[in-house]
């Protein structure tokens, strides 16, 4: 990030190199108003940048979800939404202290600053404790990502796919598991075409090759919505469903993996704040860096904000 | 014309620094370059590096045309492997470490401070930034890309560390990138999205520049319109990109963990992978163009002494392209499986999208209209850029009509219509923005009769490559095929000869631009009487960019300058500028 | 804002503090309206439900970006850099949830799941 030092590095000395009244004023502009406008700006289009790349993940989400509501419904018992809860809470205490901080550097409140900084830097902190606590839980449970997925084709390991995730998380594994018969895909007696469905292979050179695509189970029609609200064991998905339960578990690492990185970033960030307002470098006449930082901790909490429910507290 | 001398910029005395001191002399050594903060320094080191991604891509692209010239009906499965290396190198490097670059980091970088009467861009530092992630990206992706052409044409002899090569063709589209592609998909794509960085950064920095830097009495409107074109080009850096950075890491998920997003056999879905790919690459193109339709603006004017027809149109369509830009991607996956509703939507927003581009033809037109027109080389690339714009932009009607598309996909038609919007009219408007601020940016004039004989044979070499192309594509001719059946030989045989005119051509550009360095003619600071700010400095500027402190006006009001036979270059008049009547 | 010097007051234009008073109201908003979204999870609203979350998270986002990221005093293109990025995300989720939806049907899917 440009701008955020006061020292020049490598800058050639010229003439009028520097305006000569604020040695945090760089050559180039008039101004500190200038400057501060400008850096404002820089930083809001880099988190635009931001915004669409984790838009990029809530589409993938999106996607799936809207097309197989009930794998989602079904998966997301994995998670638990206490700690969601709790993290969500401690993003915006967080965030809080961060502003606040903001307000501290602009009215020479030294102390407080770096106190403020030090709350944030904890809160983040705590926000991967229990972000680890809760990856831990999914590790022990072989619902990590991809081929480490239980419920994923490649996955090669022993155990074998849960029935029931809410049992999982409430900590009964023998629910969890479920009798025998949930394992075995539904059979082909069980996979009826709806009477209305009309085969676009019929009649084609392929068609044999080529399975009837509305695999319905009994109990759980297409439009699952309706269903939903009950508690979803795996015997209520149909193979398709299945073959997707993954793709829930993937979207949820990467979506807070890519936010966990982010977090850890913010806090090396408010590290370094930290230390430079230790050395007093922050004053009411320079406090871009500590607003800066914030603003992009801030987008940290804002993404979680979306996260939290969309993950979470999915019915 | 009387001779009238005014003091230039660059002779007002100055303190100590010694007379002819410039940016190029301001700092010696290495690391005064490596690690400058200078944009102008910055927008000539992108320029070697760019110009060496193209030279690279280019010679790719010759050798893919020399294969081309014979059917090859008894290829062998490791010539195609080879064939498959070659072209997705040729198509990757062109568009990731050419084409999207090209102007806004080479031109972009060093005018447009200048033409904002600024001493930098906001953030130098992140300028610097972003040309080092470029080289380190680039050289990651180069390798890759390299050492798979070396690994398939030694027949798997040779093996490099850290994988090899990409013959995914550059869309890398799941499920083959995913699972079965030979070699470093990762690695490849990891360069990727360190190139895709440093296109944000520089979007980033632009958009800061034009907000906070512009100077007093250069209102939006009042801005040259290769700033607004560079403006445009930076939303569409910014808003598109990071969707190319998820696509790219969720391809790497993908292919290490097997996330089984994009994968149709883990149950992922591959027309999302397209989704977000192209979500990102349609409004890339737009990154590739409208740079270059701020260039021709700019020469326009300046070389047929006229101003800009109708200012205000071609500045909004410049943001409405940008806007417009980001409804259409689904053009490209007509036949991919996705739905006849989404297809039929994108459809329409794309002939739409041609409207504002349509809009800057007619302006320019309009400008030429009556104007003093000065065949210089810039002005030749200019009038090759609007009939080869003109041509792509048409062609790319047929492929926007879903039923003719379904024909055409996939085949010569397609190449040769990006090619002509890509290289027929980024690149003729690169090197004739290259021509045009040569003197401002070296200080030194260039043989100007050899660089229009180098115009004219790019451009006969240019059609006589691509036209049959569509002739080829409407035949039935596949893309990235690597044999054909010989009635399509004649077709090769011509797009070869002309991609074998055009190198010539380029060659001569990249001799005479040596010939300019060494021994050209001292430029004087105003060659062409043009009034947007950087004409206003020396040739080439000073470390700080202006000596004086430029005055604001019209960018394309040339009125209150005179030519002055002694420099053979303009100078300001001492009389009362005349007022603006060449709207 | 004790310290009120010309030289600050440049800063202070666009960088004021924000009142402490006002920080602790929108922490208390955020608070509640996270234990409402927990809450309103618990009921079923059908096709709103996500539109109920969403709703809430946007209420939550907008009192982060006005008053903790400063946007209500703040130069107007920065709220709208923040606006238009959020718009282009909905663009690229809602033609591609369209066209997802539309192709579902015509998905033939990969061989089933077999537990062992």
């Amino acid at each position: 990030m440009a701008q955020l030092t006061t020292t020049p590095l490598a800058h050639p000395v010229g003439h009028d190199a520097h305006n000569g009244h604020d040695p945090h004023l760089a050559h180039h502009f008039d101004t500190m108003e200038q400057q501060y406008r400008s850096n404002k700006t820089g930083m809001w289009v880099f988190l635009a940048t931001e915004i669409l790349m984790f838009g990029g993940l809530f589409c993938a989400y999106s996607v799936y979800r809207h097309n197989h509501p009930e794998v989602f419904a079904f998966a997301h018992e994995a998670l638990d939404r206490k700690w969601g809860a709790i993290n969500t809470i401690v993003l915006i205490t967080s965030s809080l202290t961060m502003a606040w901080a903001v307000r501290a550097a602009q009215m020479n409140q030294r102390k407080l600053l770096s106190f403020l900084l030090a709350l944030t830097i904890l809160g983040g902190a705590g926000f991967m404790v229990i972000k680890s606590v809760e990856y831990k839980t999914k590790w022990e449970h072989h619902l990590f990502p991809g081929r480490l997925n239980v419920y994923n084709k490649e996955y090669k390991g022993e155990a074998k796919p849960y029935a029931d995730l809410l049992a999982l998380k409430n900590g009964d594994e023998e629910a969890a598991m479920g009798g025998d018969e949930v394992h075995e895909a539904p059979t082909a007696a069980a996979i009826a075409v709806p009477p209305e469905y009309v085969d676009p292979n019929a009649g084609g050179p392929d068609a044999a090759k080529i399975r009837a695509n509305f695999a319905v189970v009994p109990g759980l029609s297409d439009k699952a919505n309706e269903h939903l609200e009950e508690h979803l064991t795996l015997s209520s998905l149909n193979d398709l469903d299945r073959s997707r339960i993954n793709a829930f578990f993937s979207v949820y690492f990467l979506m807070t993996g890519l936010h966990g990185i982010h977090v850890l970033i913010g806090m090396g960030l408010i590290t370094w704040l930290f230390f430079r307002s230790l050395r007093n470098e922050f004053s009411s006449k320079y406090f871009a860096p500590v607003d800066l930082v914030g603003l992009y901790w801030h987008i940290v909490d804002v993404i979680w904000i979306f996260l939290f429910p969309l993950l979470y507290l999915i019915h | 014309m009387t001779a009238i001398s005014t003091p230039l910029p660059h002779d007002l005395p100055h303190d100590g620094h010694g007379h002819g001191d410039n940016y190029l002399t301001h700092g010696k050594g290495l690391m005064s370059w490596l690690f400058t903060l200078d944009h102008k320094r910055i927008g000539l080191m992108y320029m070697t590096v760019v110009l060496g991604a193209f030279a690279l891509g280019g010679a790719f692209a010759v050798a893919l045309r020399t294969h081309l010239l014979w059917p090859h009906q008894d290829l062998t499965a490791q010539q195609a492997e080879l064939y498959n290396n070659m072209f997705t190198l040729h198509g990757a490097v062109m568009v990731f470490m050419f084409i999207i670059p090209a102007i806004p980091a080479v031109l972009g970088n060093f005018i447009l401070p200048l033409q904002l009467g600024a001493k930098d861009v906001a953030f130098p530092r992140l300028n610097l930034l972003s040309f080092h992630i470029y080289c380190i990206g680039g050289l990651f992706f180069v390798y890759v890309l390299l050492s798979g052409v070396v690994h398939a044409a030694t027949g798997g002899q040779v093996t490099f560390p850290g994988g090899f090569g990409l013959d995914t063709g550059w869309t890398f589209y799941a499920p083959y990138s995913t699972s079965k592609a030979s070699g470093s998909v990762t690695a490849a794509v990891l360069g990727a999205f360190m190139l895709g960085f440093s296109s944000i950064l520089t979007g980033l920095n632009f958009i800061a520049t034009i907000h906070s830097l512009r100077p007093k009495g250069m209102t939006w409107f009042r801005m040259p319109l290769l700033l607004w074109s560079l403006y445009a080009t930076s939303i569409i850096q910014i808003l598109a990109t990071p969707v190319l950075a998820i696509t790219l890491l969720l391809l790497v998920a993908e292919r290490t963990l097997g996330i089984g997003i994009f994968d149709s056999s883990l149950g992922g879905d591959p027309v999302l992978m397209q989704h977000f790919f192209w979500f990102y690459s349609h409004p890339a193109v737009y990154i590739m163009i409208l740079p270059a339709m701020g260039v021709i603006s700019e020469i326009i004017t300046a070389h047929s002494r006229k101003h800009i027809f109708g200012y205000t149109f071609v500045a909004m369509s410049s943001v409405g392209i940008a806007m417009l830009s980001f409804f259409v991607w689904g053009h490209h996956m007509f036949v991919s499986g996705q739905s006849p509703m989404a297809g039929a939507i994108f459809s329409l927003l794309t002939f739409l999208v041609a409207l504002p581009s349509a809009v800057k033809v007619f302006n320019w037109l309009g400008t030429l209209y009556k104007g003093d027109i000065h065949l210089t080389t810039p002005m030749l690339y200019v009038l090759g850029f609007l009939l080869l714009f003109s041509i792509g932009g048409l062609t790319g009607l047929p492929l926007a009509a879903i039923n003719v598309d379904v024909h055409l996909h996939d085949t010569y038609f397609v190449i040769a219509h990006f090619h002509y919007v890509a290289m027929g009219s980024m690149l003729f408007a690169f090197l004739g923005g290259m021509y045009h601020w040569w003197p401002k940016m070296f200080g030194k004039m260039y043989n100007d009769n050899a660089g229009r004989v180098a115009a004219v044979l790019i451009f006969i070499g240019f059609n006589l490559t691509f036209f049959p192309q569509f002739i080829a594509g409407t035949h039935g001719m596949p893309r990235r095929y690597a044999s054909y059946p010989p009635e399509f030989q004649i077709y090769h045989v011509l797009s070869t000869f002309g991609a074998y005119t055009m190198t010539t051509g380029l060659v001569i550009v990249l001799l005479n631009w040596v010939h300019s360095l060494a021994r050209g003619k001292k430029a004087p600071a105003n060659p062409w009487g043009a009034n947007t700010l950087e004409w206003h400095t020396s040739s080439p500027p000073p470390h700080d960019n202006f000596k004086v402190t430029p005055e604001v006006g019209d960018p394309y009001d040339m009125s209150g300058w005179v030519y002055d036979q002694a420099t053979e270059g303009w100078v300001l008049s001492d009389e009362p500028r005349a007022a603006t009547s060449h709207h | 804002m004790s310290h009120a010097t010309a030289q600050h007051h440049e800063e202070h234009s666009i960088a004021h503090p924000v009142p402490l008073w006002l920080l602790f109201a929108v922490f208390g908003a955020l608070l509640v309206l996270t234990v409402i979204t927990v809450a309103v999870a618990s009921f079923d609203f059908g096709d709103l439900n996500i539109w109920v979350a969403l709703g809430i998270a946007v209420i939550k986002v907008g009192l982060v970006a006005l008053f903790f990221m400063h946007l209500r005093w703040d130069a107007p293109f920065n709220g709208v850099i923040m606006i238009c990025s959020f718009l282009f995300v909905a663009l690229f989720i809602g033609i591609t949830i369209l066209d997802s939806h539309e192709y579902a049907p015509n998905y033939v899917p990969p061989a089933p799941i077999v537990a062992h």
